[in-house]
């Protein structure tokens, strides 16, 4: 019966394994009804690639979700219809979504670290999986093991025995794509299946499933944030913004000719798929004989003026193993560099590469084993009290996570004062002020002074720690992943906003980041480090057009979209 | 622009595609673009205005003044308050003066004036149960600002510095955890020094010397959870010392899971007090409370329950309604709630 119904479709092409009219979802919240879609609508050929592109909040899980029947409880479909393989699910009872799931619509989850059951272990869980579809039988081991080892997992007998936390974040998705591929789904959703992993393993990931879903015919439903990821993996792109499908159609030509003034500014700021360095639209205009922007905002910098010289620096955790016993994990290993005055230096790596630590240990938050920083010619480590205070002063950090990096207590107003109220500066009145001003410069209203974190949306909460940041008229401001937890388009706003900063103020940046498609936006130099040690290091146009190590090459391949826009 | 599609259109179709060019589809798909006023663009990141600012505390109020658990809990505690502080206001007969028992009445039943009869002692059961509110709900409160302070200041600290600080603390804690509450007040009550000074404030300090460590738990879990965000090292490299950061930012994120178990406890605290009363070891006689009515029905319960029957009520409607007041809080503070 099953290859009947597997055959079907082959007869005729043109019926859409996945087609969704009109659709429209609504959440139940309580401040009434929301309409999180509407009017979407997509069609997925059998064998065919699809990809969902929007920001967080767009609707793009939403829609996926409806499709295989996962909403949250509080979420209905209130029009419109969906249809699998010509027939009606959009209402369909709990039974028959159930009889779908798995078999004829497979999934693969966002985050593998919460997606699987860290209580049982990986083979248990795909023979699940297996045996809610009625296909575990006596074999069902070496079915398991057959299952795992087509998702890329090298001796996957021996994996199944092992639990989720003996697995590393792409072995995880890996597990979880077995899982998903398992009983051989037609269409396969896959819902930012790779976000969460460095951009090296997401390739892999990524080629993998490729290979896997055109050799077994599966069409993958792809949702991601990634416009140039979309392009590269998939034939067709749907494109949507707060919950309606604004622009649709072959991957290629969305990329080269987006028609929706969304889709165009999509394209225009996606970091993967541009190749040039920020300047604000002041220096754009300008457009100065000198070629670094960064040289004519600190005019005073001269070639060997340094602000950050770190030599040797090497720093070992202990950390506690079985029986008391303590080993020794080198985070950071002999890693020297210097950062120029007024420009910016990006320290890239993948995670694990120590380059967290370097910040940590840049901003005198962690001692150093061995070697030393040097900031403005004095060695941090050597700083106590009142130097100390004023070293604080002068470097402060911008974090990753905008919803950890402000206090939830504290309003806005509160939060940017509190530096100057730390270093006594100016009275109320005149702080006040102050406040004002820095708001501006981060381009938000002054009104937000009265409000609290949880009111803002992530980028503003970056443009806030930015501003709390700037409250010190800092010299170096050390951004740890500053912009990697937000929407392509806000990201492009705040790396912006830093750029202008920085030619305003002849700030210098030290930037951590994994994303070497940010690099690009943003630093005049890069480092880059793997497993605690500097791998390469040079300009940025040096490292990306002629990258001499084979790691910072796989790395620089590896961003998505790359090659598609050349 | 589109005429570089063809190359590629070639060099994908030979073999199986090769992904880094991405796939072009061999079928026809339709470039769809809605109608731009149907998807009206708004501004990148647009701060929305619209609201009023809300803090953590006026968020939860906001939420909990809609929640009828919180309102029927609210008003009951509004209502024991009252008559812990205005007694007078709720009968006319002084019960703390001996002269309004009259053994005459000893055991009678309601009638005029006395909606809920008499004592054994003849005294009149519905004042000393208006009068036994101050004392109950003083234990209640006290003991719980008590082990607020005892129990958060050594589990922040605890939590926040770690290390050989917090096993010790951690231990202390564990040892009083480990003694039955009620057995140690009865240990602590027989002690000459408190034996012959019984009052409100010996059985506080009993309660607060066994309570503080379910207190100092939370605190330390709640501490150690934000001990390490973000806000807290940024405000440390703006130069805030360690204590201060602590003071400022890691304690008033804390305190909500504290403040709902505090609120539950304090009925608890009120129970606990009524236990040793009842025993002979909390409360002197002299003093009016719920726990020495109950006592002193207990022996007579088989002829006249009703004696015992309304302190009880009083004492059971008292401590629901506060813990019905943190489940409500529990619910308006939950962190989850609150990330919109």
């Amino acid at each position: 019966m099953n290859v009947n119904e597997r055959n079907t479709p082959m007869n005729d092409a043109e019926t859409p394994l996945l087609e969704i009219r009109d659709l429209a979802i609504t959440f139940d919240t309580s401040n009434g009804p929301v309409n999180a879609v509407r009017n979407a609508h997509l069609t997925i050929m059998p064998g065919e690639t699809v990809a969902i592109v929007g920001e967080s909040g767009s609707g793009k899980s939403t829609t996926a979700l409806s499709a295989i029947g996962l909403l949250p409880s509080n979420g209905r479909v209130s029009g419109g219809q969906i249809l699998f393989d010509g027939e009606d699910i959009t209402h369909a009872s709990e039974k028959r979504i159930i009889e779908l799931r798995g078999n004829s619509i497979g999934m693969v989850p966002q985050d593998p670290m919460s997606n699987l059951n860290p209580v049982w272990k990986i083979g248990f869980q795909v023979k699940e999986t297996l045996k809610a579809n009625g296909l575990a039988g006596a074999n069902s081991k070496d079915r398991v093991a057959e299952v795992l080892a087509e998702a890329g997992l090298p001796d996957a007998a021996a994996r199944a025995k092992q639990y989720p936390h003996e697995f590393s974040g792409g072995m995880r998705q890996r597990a979880l794509i077995a899982i998903g591929l398992a009983c051989r789904p037609r269409l396969l959703i896959a819902d930012e299946p790779t976000s969460a992993l460095d951009v090296t393993v997401q390739r892999q990931i990524l080629d993998h499933l490729d290979t896997m879903t055109t050799e077994l015919g599966t069409a993958v439903l792809l949702i991601t944030h990634d416009l140039g990821l979309a392009a590269e993996r998939a034939e067709k792109v749907v494109v949507m913004y707060k919950g309606q499908v604004v622009e649709s159609g072959p991957a290629l030509e969305i990329l080269r000719n987006p028609q929706h003034p969304y889709t165009q500014r999509l394209v225009n700021s996606a970091p993967s798929l541009s190749s040039r360095r920020l300047q604000s639209e002041k220096s754009k205009t300008a457009e100065t004989q000198l070629t670094k922007p960064a040289v004519v905002a600190a005019p005073v910098a001269t070639a060997d003026d340094h602000i950050v010289q770190v030599s040797n620096l090497t720093k070992v955790f202990k950390i506690r193993g079985a029986l008391g016993k303590s080993t020794d994990f080198k985070a950071v290993d002999d890693v020297s560099f210097d950062v120029k005055r007024g420009t910016t230096m990006a320290i890239v790596g993948e995670s694990g590469s120590g380059k967290s630590t370097v910040a940590q240990m840049a901003l005198s938050l962690l001692t150093p084993t061995e070697g030393n920083i040097k900031f403005d010619g004095v060695d941090v480590t050597s700083l106590r009290g009142k130097a100390l205070f004023d070293f604080r002063r002068r470097v402060q950090p911008i974090f990753q996570d905008p919803y950890g990096s402000l206090d939830p207590m504290l309003n806005i107003y509160r939060t940017i004062e509190e530096p100057l109220k730390i270093h006594k500066i100016g009275d109320s009145k005149s702080r006040e002020k102050k406040v004002r001003e820095l708001l501006d410069q981060v381009s938000m209203p002054a009104a937000t002074m009265h409000r609290y974190p949880n009111e803002l949306s992530g980028g503003q909460r970056q443009r806030i720690a930015i501003a709390r940041a700037l409250a010190l008229n800092p010299d170096l401001i050390i951004c740890d992943e500053a912009v990697s937890a937000l929407d392509v388009l806000v990201q492009a706003q705040v790396l912006n906003l830093l750029a202008e900063l920085q030619e305003d103020l002849g700030l210098t940046y030290l930037f951590i980041t994994h994303d070497l498609a940010v690099v690009r936006q943003i630093a005049d130099n890069v480092t880059v480090m793997q497993k605690g040690r500097v791998v390469e290091s040079g300009t940025t146009d040096e490292i990306f057009a002629n990258p001499s190590q084979s790691y910072t090459q796989d790395l620089l391949n590896a961003i998505p979209g790359a090659t598609l826009l050349a | 622009m589109s005429e570089n599609l063809t190359p590629e259109n070639d060099l994908s179709k030979s073999a199986k595609p090769a992904a880094r060019q991405g796939k072009v589809s061999s079928r026809v798909i339709e470039h769809f673009v809605a109608p731009l006023e149907e998807t009206p663009l708004v501004a990148v990141d647009k701060v929305d205005m619209t609201a009023a600012p809300l803090s953590l505390w006026a968020d939860a109020w906001k939420n909990l003044r809609k929640q009828p658990l919180f309102i029927i809990s609210a008003l009951l505690i509004l209502a024991v308050l009252v008559v812990a502080i205005f007694p007078q206001w709720f009968t006319h007969i002084d019960p703390t003066d001996q002269s309004t028992c009259s053994l005459n009445d000893s055991g009678e039943g309601a009638r005029s004036g006395h909606p809920l009869g008499f004592t054994l002692q003849g005294c009149d059961v519905y004042a000393r149960m208006i009068y036994g509110t101050r004392a109950s709900l003083m234990v209640g409160v006290f003991t719980t600002i008590g082990v607020l302070l005892l129990g958060g200041i050594m589990g922040a600290l605890a939590g926040y510095y770690g290390g050989w600080l917090d096993a010790i603390l951690a231990r202390l804690g564990d040892i009083f955890f480990a003694l039955p509450m009620i057995l140690g007040a009865i240990i602590i009550m027989q002690l000459p020094a408190f034996r012959d000074n019984r009052s409100v404030w010996t059985v506080i300090v009993t309660l607060v010397v066994f309570g503080w460590p379910q207190i100092a738990r939370i605190t330390r879990g709640a501490v150690i959870e934000n001990r390490n965000a973000d806000f807290v090292t940024a405000s440390k490299a703006l130069g805030l010392s360690s204590f201060k950061a602590l003071v400022k930012h890691v304690i008033p994120n804390s305190m909500a899971p504290v403040i709902v178990v505090a609120s539950i406890s304090l009925g608890t605290f009120i129970v606990a007090e009524a236990t040793l009363s009842f025993l002979g070891l909390g409360l002197p006689q002299s003093v009016m409370s719920w726990g020495n009515d109950i006592s002193d029905a207990q022996p007579q319960v088989r002829n006249n329950p009703a004696v015992l029957l309304w302190p009880a009520l009083a004492l059971s409607i008292t401590v629901l309604s506060f813990i019905m007041l943190g489940d409500a809080l529990r619910d308006a503070l939950d962190p989850k709630a609150r990330k919109r």
